[in-house]
């Protein structure tokens, strides 16, 4: 199944300046184990869907409060340097959304 | 003690007006609101200017000022003016000034708390050996980052603050501060509330309505604190602080949804517990604070790297899209042949190719055209504003140009929007994001205090205006 069909949100934003964090949260319960127990999100799969080196994944961790899986990347310049996109780091998350779970 | 939070960012886009009237009639002790963030970027601090008009500033800061005189109870704003340095402290604090004489308003104590701090500062603090210290990962700050800064703020936490409540003020206007803070000092010195659920209170509150579902933003929400927690409800009638709804905000936009750093130590979020109380409050206990053994101040800091200019392009035959980096490397060459090239020369050109990786540029996975058109942003940086118009120019007439073997259209290879390149406002760079240690043994408090300047005056409107 894809992430998109589990997840309830899917969202990018900034996390201080150099940082965009990418937060997935599950309002079903069934839905965020099955996505964490399958270990298919983790800090080296989204390395490789965003074409970076995995040492760019400054966190990755499952915050169990919000039942959520929350990762955070490195930009390449600081957020909002000549030629750094989206300032705001809004609009990172949808290549997310076709993320397999098995 | 209740504490209202009408606005995440206070001027950004107008406080909605009848949720803040529904805030008001709850009778709460604090209306607290910060009015800063680093979302919009280095340049409004670089260059010391507002980044909101100041009619929305002035709307939000004169539902605020009546509200909390009304009722009788402080009103503490953060990080004045989107960055928080003097310019937006003396600014605000000047609104105020004009508001209470306009509105005729009874004498009341006005704090401002300045935290700019100028680079020559850092840099003597480098000269005396205290480290500038790179946050998450930034490399430690030398001689070369603070010559690139222009303006710089210390990041204040709770301590000026609650001084300044505790001194008598009403009104606290401060320079950059860090958000929670700016409710936990009331909390602390008003309310006498522990560090844990004062804090907690300021994480939950800091954003105002994005606490509550479903989404919406500027509308007010009331924070109940006691020495165990927090709970957490929304003055719009179509929101619910749902447990859900609470524990997603807490941990939105940062690293680390465990811990908030504030000078002199974090508060640990690992053991919060989320409880429905009713349809629409939710209860949020369990947080820790833990004190730390040195006192870190973050500094935030930006500085000028060039003038810039952009223009707006489009292609649209499907031939020249396939041969795209071809078309934009044709612009590159043509560049380097009249201005040199860029390193030496000292100026940049930047491709925004919506349509292919303009939103997400190096992190698009899957960097194709896939439609039948691009529109293609062309930025310019350079060290004068002509110099970075001409560049602009040159590389945006020569999309127009770009030479490919097998194109029908023999007439011109792109569109222009207009021919015409748009002076944009200069392009800066947050120079600093940084953490300055300062050691107990050092003496905390005078090293701290001395970053943070507080001023108390009374305000009063002249006889005439007095209501």
């Amino acid at each position: 199944m894809k992430l998109s069909e589990l997840a309830s949100t899917i969202r990018s934003k900034n996390a201080g300046v150099d940082h965009v964090t990418f937060d997935i949260i599950f309002r079903d319960r069934d839905a965020y184990v099955r996505t964490v127990d399958s270990g298919a999100v983790n800090a080296e799969s989204v390395a490789e869907l965003y074409g970076i080196d995995q040492s760019r994944v400054a966190s990755f961790v499952v915050f169990e409060p919000a039942q959520a899986i929350k990762f955070t990347i490195r930009r390449k310049h600081s957020a909002g340097s000549p030629g750094e996109p989206d300032p705001f780091g809004s609009q990172f998350y949808p290549p997310l959304f076709d993320l397999e779970i098995p | 003690m209740k504490i209202m939070s009408p606005t995440g960012h206070l001027g950004f886009t107008p406080i909605e007006k009848d949720s803040f009237a529904a805030g008001i009639a709850e009778g709460p002790d604090a209306i607290v609101a910060d009015s800063g963030s680093a979302d919009i970027g280095p340049y409004p601090l670089g260059a010391d200017l507002a980044h909101s008009p100041e009619d929305w500033q002035r709307q939000d800061l004169e539902l605020c000022l009546l509200g909390a005189r009304e009722l009788g109870v402080p009103l503490v704003i953060g990080s004045a003016s989107d960055t928080g340095t003097d310019r937006g402290v003396d600014r605000y604090a000047e609104i105020i000034r004009e508001l209470a004489e306009t509105h005729g308003l009874a004498p009341f104590r006005l704090a401002t708390i300045k935290s700019e701090l100028p680079p020559e500062r850092l840099q003597k603090a480098l000269d005396d050996g205290i480290a500038i210290t790179g946050l998450n990962g930034r490399e430690d700050a030398d001689i070369d980052t603070i010559a690139r800064t222009e303006h710089s703020v210390a990041v204040m936490g709770v301590e000026p603050i609650a001084q300044a409540l505790e001194d008598g003020a009403d009104v606290v206007i401060c320079g950059r501060s860090s958000d929670s803070a700016i409710f936990a000092a009331v909390a602390e010195s008003r309310g006498g509330l522990p560090r844990s659920s004062a804090l907690l209170a300021g994480k939950l509150l800091e954003c105002a309505s994005f606490c509550a579902e479903p989404f919406m933003g500027k509308e007010t929400v009331i924070g109940e604190i006691d020495a165990e927690g927090v709970t957490v409800y929304p003055m719009h009638p179509g929101q619910r602080c749902t447990p859900a709804s609470v524990a997603s905000h807490a941990m939105y936009e940062r690293m680390d949804p465990f811990s908030e750093h504030v000078p002199g130590g974090r508060l640990d979020m690992t053991n919060l517990h989320f409880e429905q109380v009713d349809e629409r409050r939710t209860r949020v206990t369990g947080a820790e604070w833990v004190p730390s053994e040195h006192f870190g101040v973050k500094i935030e800091g930006a500085g000028k790297i060039g003038e810039r200019a952009i223009s707006i392009m489009g292609i649209r035959d499907p031939y020249t899209l396939s041969r795209l980096d071809d078309v934009l490397a044709w612009s590159r060459d043509k560049l380097v042949e009249r201005y040199g090239s860029p390193d030496e020369r000292g100026y940049s050109v930047y491709f925004h190719v919506y349509g292919r990786d303009g939103v997400m540029g190096s992190f698009e996975p899957t960097p194709k055209v896939t439609g039948h058109e691009v529109g293609i942003v062309v930025e310019a940086v350079a060290q004068t504003p002509e110099a970075a118009e001409d560049v602009c120019a040159l590389a945006s007439r020569n999309l127009f140009y770009a030479r490919l073997p097998e194109v029908k259209g023999t007439a011109g290879g792109a569109s222009f929007f207009s021919d015409e390149v748009m002076a944009a406002r200069p392009a800066y760079e947050w120079t600093l994001n940084h953490v300055v240690v300062l050691d107990k043994q050092q003496g905390v408090t005078d090293e701290a205090s001395s970053l943070f300047r507080t001023e108390i005056v009374t305000v009063a409107a002249t006889e005439g205006a007095v209501r």
